[in-house]
């Protein structure tokens, strides 16, 4: 139990997917101008990656990994190469039912998410985690607590973003860096925050 | 004189692009004669100019204290070694002036002078220059926050720093900090902490480690914390780490002066008391959880409250760099949230992360990061509660 814990603390915090390996950041910036909106686009990613890895790492162990297939009669088959296929295509339906979900559901979160909720499934961040999950060669459980920690330490992330977005709508930026670049460069001070997390082994 | 000179610097004048700086020397010489007119605002002739003056005034006590322990580390090093003197030009000036002798008062403060004074000029001409560059290109005003950046910032340095690290820590905190913001006011991280924050990480030799913190050359000695990481004796006794007589940052050592500013502080409404009670009331839970968690391997599990307290910056970050009102929590109950969350971030940093041993720096940013965050939550929580109350019934 214990070693579950410190892999999610260490998924949220230490190997954040947002400050520590820069990835997702397209929708990490686009979608930071309001904390509600934020949040909401954070929960739909702590949902999708919660499912996807611990689902790709079942398809991992038990399709694609070599040997896997010695269930079926086949213990020198290996089809890892067909591993980013198998997981995008997760991803993707995925995605799509949580869509029709929240157009259903809430339709609120679903209009302010717009063309970014499909996007989701070319988020860096989800298929980064599954990816992971590979080269680390966690297991089922392991997969699972990591995936939802990924996708808290992604939220979290990108709620910290979006206050401090929020507050410098007061700023007065350069005309040059408004917008974007201004963004970047908080990104780069909130991510140097997140350093001090840097070096901590659980 | 001033004002003679003053049609020069208004717009179309013949000096325009100097406006920031005239601005700067006038109310720094004279009282501004632009004064808020209304009767509705005015309740006490305080104004951020008289503010920042004032928060730089109570950093006097810790500077004062922190040269004289610069001083007298260097002094005690000095005779451990069996020199006489100090090499170089601060030999020199100190030969003049004042002698070598760990006992005198006098001797340290010289001593330490020379080396803070020097770190402390840098700061202030090379921060300076790009708050003025920056307030003439922009057209505000050069603010006396930069005073107590600039003062702050050399107080968080060890003592000897290169000169040109000092430079470019400043830089840095200055412009990416606070000046690409927009200025005093419109950034969200604390700007000497920045500074502070990208030398440590830019350069972590020259700003950690054990060589840093005595001003003599080849002599070592590690900083309490550090030594207590390793599961070592403190090295200094609790009273001389409350007084300020062991190795450390510039400012950090005295944990009494650091005190005796905050209390001015407080006293005068200028630092907020919520955040300090915030950050110490954190910190205290956090270390209670650890000594109640125990550890074979972590010494500093079970370090008390009391030393944490005393030893390297907790004082000086809840006293000084917290409590800056720009990036800080803006509502009443946020602030207990913001200050709580620093105090348990420092004592999580320095018990858990073996990489760092000092965990304010990286705690009050990681804290000014949630701010607008906390304050978010309350407001929304006030608007929910408002509701329940007045709309359903």
């Amino acid at each position: 139990m214990e070693y579950y814990l410190s892999l999610f603390v260490r998924a949220v915090f230490i190997d954040n997917m947002a400050l520590t390996f820069f990835l997702g950041m397209c929708t990490f910036i686009a979608i930071s101008k309001k904390i509600s909106t934020a949040v909401g686009l954070g929960i739909a990613v702590v949902v999708v990656l919660g499912i996807t890895v611990p689902v790709n790492n079942l398809i991992y162990q038990h399709l694609l990994r070599e040997g896997a297939l010695s269930w079926a009669g086949y213990p020198e088959a290996d089809l890892s190469f067909l591993g980013y296929l198998s997981y995008i295509g997760v991803i993707a339906a995925l995605v799509q039912i949580l869509e029709m979900f929240l157009d259903k559901y809430v339709p609120a979160l679903y209009n302010a998410l717009g063309v970014f909720l499909p996007l989701i499934t070319v988020n860096c961040a989800i298929l980064g985690a599954s990816l992971f999950m590979v080269e680390r060669d966690y297991t089922f459980a392991e997969s699972a607590v990591f995936g939802l920690g990924a996708g808290v330490g992604w939220m979290l992330a990108i709620t910290a973003l979006a206050g401090v977005r929020e507050k410098l709508k007061y700023s007065d930026v350069p005309e040059g860096l408004r917008g974007l670049g201004i963004t970047f460069i908080s990104v780069g001070l909130i991510s140097l925050c997140f350093m001090s997390f840097g070096g901590i082994d659980l | 004189m001033l004002d003679r000179l003053e049609p020069e610097f208004e717009k179309g004048g013949k000096y325009e692009k100097w406006a920031a700086l005239y601005e700067a020397v006038d109310t720094a010489l004279y009282k501004p004669s632009r004064v808020t007119g209304g009767a509705s605002h005015v309740r006490d002739s305080i104004d951020l100019k008289r503010i920042m003056i004032t928060v730089w005034l109570c950093t006097f006590p810790a500077m004062f204290a922190g040269m004289y322990a610069i001083g007298h580390n260097a002094n005690e090093a000095l005779a451990a070694l069996g020199l006489a003197s100090a090499d170089g030009w601060r030999g020199a000036v100190i030969g003049t002036f004042a002698g070598f002798d760990p006992a005198s008062t006098w001797d340290c403060l010289v001593h330490g002078a020379l080396y803070f004074l020097p770190a402390y000029a840098v700061t202030f001409l090379v921060g300076g220059f790009w708050e003025v560059l920056f307030a003439s290109k922009r057209g505000h005003e050069v603010n006396e926050g930069f005073f107590v950046t600039s003062v702050l910032f050399a107080l968080t340095l060890p003592p000897t720093i290169p000169l040109w690290l000092v430079a470019l820590g400043i830089s840095f905190g200055v412009i990416i900090g606070k000046e690409v913001f927009g200025g005093t006011g419109k950034n969200f991280l604390n700007p000497a902490l920045t500074g502070r924050a990208f030398l440590y990480f830019a350069y972590p030799a020259a700003m950690s480690g054990d060589a840093v913190w005595t001003a003599v050359d080849g002599y070592t000695s590690a900083t309490p914390l550090g030594r207590a990481a390793l599961g070592e004796d403190y090295g200094v006794s609790w009273m001389d780490a409350f007084l300020g007589t062991m190795p450390g940052s510039m400012g950090e050592v005295s944990t009494l002066a650091i005190l005796l500013g905050g209390a001015a502080l407080v006293l005068m409404r200028i630092a907020n008391w919520r955040i300090m009670a915030g950050v110490v009331l954190g910190g205290l839970l956090m270390t209670l959880l650890f000594n109640a968690l125990g550890s074979d391997s972590n010494p500093l599990f079970a370090m008390p409250f009391s030393w944490h307290f005393v030893l390297g910056g907790f004082a000086f970050g809840a006293v000084f760099m917290a409590t800056d009102p720009v990036s800080a929590s803006m509502t009443n109950t946020g602030r207990y949230f913001y200050g709580a969350l620093i105090g348990a971030m420092c004592i999580l940093i320095r018990v858990v992360n073996p990489a760092f041993p000092e965990g304010m720096m990286l705690a009050i940013l990681f804290g000014n990061l949630f701010a607008p965050l906390i304050d978010n939550m309350v407001v929304q929580a006030n608007i929910k509660r408002r509701i329940a109350r007045n709309v359903a019934a």
